[in-house]
């Protein structure tokens, strides 16, 4: 996609996003609540058409060929998409119907999906009575029905338990594995870090940072030990000790660089030797929430 | 795509939603069908049994010179298919806010299938409210005249009428914010427009402006036209006119519906 812009009666909701997913892989579209995500799944999914900008779908234009765009795609909205008077066999079925697919191929898809997203007790019941995870996986069995291409999933993990959202990361992996290619929208540093080949970072309508998770960790400051002490006095020793400058705050904190491995951690601490209390002591490796606020200048969190 | 496969499979589709709208039919039975089929046999027992001596009294000659049930019954039926608005618009609406539409409209499904599914399933119901309706009418002592033909009629007049009002309350549903706010602007539909119509009583014995409303408004022209031909009377130009305004508010609605379909993708 190529300068995608939206405008909301003079807000600007996209400036100009630049993307490109690569076929096979898991693009994940972090960014917090508003920066949106669920504008840009919208617009590849050809719900809302963007002001200005282009983009190709699996060798398609977007907008001067939507039908053959929509034939490749499969699209799990934020919110549930499926029909609440109808049971979740008679809302797999329908959508079966609605791919023209013959009767004998929309049955057995029905039946092997069904179960594979671990609904076919509740296959005779209608959503009124599933829980949130199970509306989520019903959502996205209906979505694999027409067995597609490329698959949107707009914070599919959003709300479900820890549990859940294992077996969701699971059965995201699972689709991977079959060669589907995958744009993930989350809010949660942790799953784009788990399930993405790549991830873009989403901010007030702009892409503040692209690239592998790995290479996202990269352009933060590495590692490092965080030592805590209680008072004053130990600070000022452990800062001469290890030639380490302090913390701005009021905290009685000091950072040091981490190379990696117990020996470095040692050397810290011989380096302190015995006489400076350390209250307290951790390393902490970079995550995604480091990024994200290394390239923002925001908490990630609102 | 050659024409003729886009027309097959536009019919297959909205033949697959005409099948879900009357399976929720089915699901909702009690709120659809009891509102539809209640209020307009309330509205009967009410006007024949305790309104209908002094009004049939007061009527005199004016009420065509039949008994007054019989004069009544064609306006209830009219009413029953009016009744009726309220299921399409608040179904209508239910799909539009909930996320189903946004499923469907990301998939290869042709353009109006949904719309047609919900005003073939509301022509359906219509059909099978005003059976019934007819049927409690006869119990209460409706004496139909109709012959073979005539009845023939009043299925064409009823299907034309409940398809154009289907429309327009498809539409309104469209831009309805909620299954309420849906419920709500079919009102008019259900009760404004039969009472300044000649549904209870002729036009000719109403105050001058309401009047003058009541003999050009659409609806007149349909309860004449079932009036007519269930009284197996001449019917004259009136069923032309029904038939005209049932083509024009379909249109009417067809097109806004299609404009606020279009409208909720930006
Ligand atoms: N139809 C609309 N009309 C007006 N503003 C809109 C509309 N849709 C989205 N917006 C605005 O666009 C911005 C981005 O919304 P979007 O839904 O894409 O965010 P998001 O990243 O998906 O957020 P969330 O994590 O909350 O789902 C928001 O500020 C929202 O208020
Ligand atoms: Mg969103």
């Amino acid at each position: 996609m190529n300068g995608l812009r939206k405008a909301y009666g003079g807000k600007v909701v996209l400036d100009s996003v630049d993307l490109t997913i690569r076929e096979g892989e898991v693009f994940a579209l972090l960014g917090p609540n508003g920066a949106g995500k669920t504008t840009i799944v919208r617009i590849l999914s050809t719900l809302i058409p963007p002001d200005a900008g282009t983009a190709g779908v699996m060798g398609h234009d977007l907008l001067a060929e939507a039908g053959a765009v929509r034939a490749v795609i499969g699209v799990t909205g934020q919110f549930s998409a499926v029909d609440n008077l109808l049971t979740g066999e008679e809302n797999m079925l329908l959508i079966g119907r609605l791919l023209h697919l013959p009767a004998a191929e929309r049955r057995a898809r029905t039946a092997r999906l069904l179960e594979r997203f671990e609904l076919g007790e509740a296959a005779r019941q209608t959503p009124a009575t599933y829980s949130g995870g199970m509306k989520r996986r019903l959502d996205i069995a209906m979505t694999l029905m027409g067995r597609p291409r490329l698959i949107f999933l707009d914070e599919p993990t959003t709300g479900l338990d820890p549990r859940s959202r294992q077996t969701m990361w699971q059965q995201i992996r699972d689709l991977v594995a079959e060669g589907v290619t995958i744009l993930l929208t989350t809010q949660y540093l942790e799953e784009a870090d788990q399930l993405a080949d790549r991830i873009a970072l989403l901010d007030r309508g702009r892409i503040v940072a692209e690239g592998t998770p790995e290479e996202l960790k990269r352009r933060i400051p590495g590692a490092h030990i965080r030592l805590r002490f209680a008072d004053l006095a130990s600070l000022d020793a452990a800062a001469r000790a290890l030639g380490a400058s302090m913390d701005d705050g009021e905290e009685l904190e000091l950072r040091v660089p981490y190379e990696g491995g117990v020996r470095s951690l040692r050397e810290v601490l011989a380096r302190l030797g015995d006489d400076i209390p350390v209250e307290d002591l951790s390393v902490q490796t970079p995550d995604l929430d480091d990024v994200f606020f290394a390239l923002t200048g925001n908490p990630s969190k609102e | 795509m050659t024409a003729v496969n886009a027309l097959t499979i536009a019919a297959h589709d909205s033949a697959t939603m005409l099948g879900r709208e009357l399976k929720h039919t089915l699901r909702l039975f009690r709120l659809l069908f009891i509102g539809a089929i209640l209020v307009p046999v309330v509205m009967l027992l009410l006007f024949d049994y305790i309104l209908g001596g002094a009004i049939g009294h007061g009527l005199g000659d004016t009420a065509q010179g039949m008994p007054y049930v019989d004069f009544l019954v064609p306006g209830i039926l009219m009413m029953t298919v009016a009744a009726g608005s309220a299921a399409t618009a608040i179904n209508v609406s239910t799909d539009m806010t909930g996320g189903i539409v946004d499923r469907f409209r990301t998939m290869a499904v042709s353009r109006g299938a949904l719309l047609a599914g919900h005003v073939g399933g509301s022509v359906l119901r219509a059909l099978v409210t005003t059976t019934v309706v007819t049927g409690v009418a006869l119990l209460v002592g409706f004496r139909p005249k109709a012959s073979a033909r005539d009845w023939l009629g009043v299925i064409g007049i009823v299907a034309a009428f409940s398809f154009a009002l289907a429309w327009l309350s498809a539409a309104l549903g469209m831009v309805a914010k909620s299954a309420a706010g849906a419920n709500g602007a079919t009102l008019p539909i259900q009760f404004l427009l039969p009472f300044l119509s000649s549904t209870f009583v002729p036009a000719s014995t109403m105050p001058a402006g309401v009047r003058w409303f009541a003999e050009h408004q659409p609806f007149t022209p349909v309860v004449e036209s079932l009036r007519a031909l269930l009284a197996g009377a001449p019917i004259g130009n009136t069923a032309y006119l029904a038939l005209a305004w049932c083509a024009v508010i379909a249109l009417a609605g067809y097109l806004w519906a299609q404009a606020a379909f279009r409208r909720a993708a930006r």
